[in-house]
């Protein structure tokens, strides 16, 4: 069962390509061995997670890949940095970490890779079709193109992602292989108020509750709402084909559940690719669990996603993952007219290309004068941007309230988009448990 | 800074364990320590090879090091994980693997450079992300965080936290076993 390299591997790994891809192509072949590939196999894109500053390790790697000549030769796309590159002073961080942050985007530039700044490189023009293999790192990337594209990567994070966009190579193991893509625990939602599937806050919630339970298997969930198509009919799951507006669902979701549990693919029955029906989703086997989810749970996840409930709030963040244009789009009549509270500072995480659809459309105005605070290229949670962390700081991101209190050590509240504008004009925590308790 | 919450940070030790191959679980004679001890030896499946011994550190729960472990004093900074507040530097982590962000394998690598890194990682499931960080580590900067995944069946359950671990080169773990009154 040892591994198989081709001629092209073994040159890389003889060093006839230069110190750097010699350097990526033993790290590439020593994790196919760990993981028990076979063979490598060939990559047609890859998104860098490397490039956000932790520590002088990930800054020398990718010096030791750059200085050894290393270029990546697939299309490659950077996560989220410790820097807004499009509003510098918003950075409250020390002015050494600053520079070295700085050098690491640019040591990820000069290896080739698009300065995209994006934690969600599925909402960049071109993304992955179903079927192709990739190599992305990020745990909602990740998630969201195995589920939602039908796209196959395995969990890549930092130092393999980069060795694969520097060889154009990966283990055929994990994600990529067929059988690995089965689901594995069931998760059926019959007994919940149809009104909550509904709502935009019900889906970080189920994905906090699906990460907890499913730890690393395959959930399969059963029950949500079936996109219409025009003549009312459920339309059959396309890859990539779903409303905006669905896609950020599964996209709250799958990153919540990489956030609680190690979560890299889920099957939504109806609405994923590979899940046209529940006995796709199985390959055709029975599953290894099956959960009913019930209020009482949903309601308990949702508890478990707040710190402080109640009181008077610094700060809302929202867009994590990365704010996409259908969320702008239901953000800013929700802002139109809308003075918030002065001792509130809002945040909205973006991508510099949606930032750039939105001022197309005009939209930046409102947010302005509503006194949003927009960010790109990185993230209040993991660089530190926000300017004020005493109180309670609202998110309707399950994956930023699972994270902020141990990185930022704030407070928080999770609440839906229309919650944490209402919190932010009142300058207190205000949310409806209705909908949560019945 | 080192330690968190005046946990002390350990210095690594020789292990004292026996370099006899085989496998499974064989009880060897006390090392060092405990009067009463005994150890206990069992072979795992090596990700990232080195020696390295130092006191035991049982996590109850999956641990993602990004955004769990803070690579300046080397503590446990989830306020959701059980070990909260502990320091992995200088231990051997037995856990049952990571979770969630794929920035782990930095963190780690940034904690072994700066010395506040785990001795030794033993995992009851392999994880690619973990073995990554130690391999990088090793690669830049010389320093070996052996990484072994261990058969939770085999391993002895009665070992506690503090417990002497010494991992070698070749996947053998040597457990330091407390034995209680009348057991030997």
């Amino acid at each position: 069962m040892a591994l198989i390299l081709d001629d092209r591997d073994r040159a890389l790994l003889a060093g006839e390509e230069g110190e750097g891809a010699r350097l990526a192509m033993k790290i590439i072949v020593r994790m196919a061995e760990i993981a028990g590939a076979r063979r490598l196999r060939d990559i047609t894109g890859a998104h860098i997670d490397g490039c956000l500053y932790h520590g002088q390790a990930g800054l020398d790697f990718v010096r030791r890949l750059a200085d050894g000549g290393a270029r990546v030769r697939v299309p490659t796309t950077l996560n989220v940095a410790s820097l807004d590159l499009l509003h510098p002073e918003l950075f409250r961080g020390d002015r050494y970490t600053a520079e070295q942050a700085r050098r690491l985007m640019d040591a990820y530039v000069e290896l080739g890779c698009e300065p995209t700044w994006t934690c969600a490189p599925y909402q960049l023009p071109r993304r992955p079709a179903f079927g192709e293999h990739v190599a992305w790192a990020e745990s909602n990337a990740i998630v969201f193109a195995n589920s939602v594209l039908g796209a196959r990567t395995d969990r890549y994070g930092d130092f393999i992602d980069i060795c694969a966009a520097v060889t154009g190579r990966v283990p055929d193991a994990g994600l990529h292989l067929d059988a690995n893509r089965r689901g594995r625990v069931v998760f059926r939602l019959t007994g919940v108020n149809p009104r909550l599937l509904e709502e935009d806050a019900f889906y970080p919630v189920l994905g906090h509750l699906i990460g907890r339970m499913a730890g690393a298997d395959i959930p399969v969930i059963v029950g949500l709402p079936p996109v219409e198509s025009p003549a009312g009919a459920p339309a059959a799951p396309v890859a990539g084909g779903l409303p905006g507006c669905v896609e950020d669902r599964l996209k709250a979701l799958g990153a919540a559940a990489a956030s609680s549990g190690s979560v890299a693919m889920f099957h939504a029955v109806g609405l994923t690719p590979e899940a046209p029906t529940l006995e796709a989703a199985l390959h055709g086997q029975p599953p290894d669990r099956v959960i009913e989810v019930t209020p009482a749970m949903l309601a308990g996840a949702r508890d478990s996603l707040t710190t402080a409930a109640d009181g008077p709030l610094s700060a809302v963040s929202v867009g994590t993952p990365h704010f996409s244009i259908h969320e702008f789009a239901a953000l800013v009549p929700l802002l139109e007219g809308v003075r918030l509270h002065p001792g509130v500072d809002f945040y909205v995480n973006t991508s510099r290309h949606v930032l750039a659809e939105v001022e197309r459309r005009g939209w930046l105005p409102v947010l302005e004068a509503a006194g949003v605070t927009i960010v790109t290229d990185t993230c209040t949670y993991v660089t530190p941007v926000m300017r004020q962390r005493r109180g309670i700081i609202m998110t309707n991101s399950a994956k930023w309230a699972y994270y902020a209190p141990g990185n930022l050590g704030v407070e928080v509240a999770f609440g839906s988009l229309a919650e944490c504008v209402r919190s932010a004009v009142a300058g207190r925590v205000v949310r409806d448990d209705g909908l949560w308790r019945a | 800074m080192t330690g968190c919450g005046g946990h002390e940070v350990p210095a690594g030790g020789q292990h004292p364990g026996r370099q006899d191959p085989g496998g499974g679980r064989v009880p060897e004679p006390a090392a060092g320590s405990a009067a009463t001890g005994r150890v206990l030896r069992l072979r795992g499946q090596v990700l990232v090879d080195g020696a390295a011994s130092g006191p035991l550190l049982k996590l109850d729960e999956p641990l993602s090091f990004w955004g769990g472990l803070d690579p300046a004093g080397g503590c446990i900074i989830d306020r959701r994980h059980p070990q909260c507040g502990r320091s992995v530097a200088g231990h051997v982590l037995l856990m049952p693997g990571g979770r969630g962000s794929s920035s782990s394998s930095t963190v780690l690598a940034e904690a072994i450079r700066l010395g506040t890194g785990p001795a030794a990682i033993l995992l009851t499931s392999p994880d690619g992300i973990i073995a990554l960080g130690a391999l990088v580590a090793r690669e830049l900067y010389g320093r070996a965080c052996p990484v072994v995944v261990v058969d939770p069946a085999a391993w002895p359950e009665e070992a506690p936290d503090g417990a002497g671990v010494a991992v070698d080169p070749g996947g053998f773990v040597h457990v330091g076993v407390q034995l209680t009154d009348g057991d030997g």
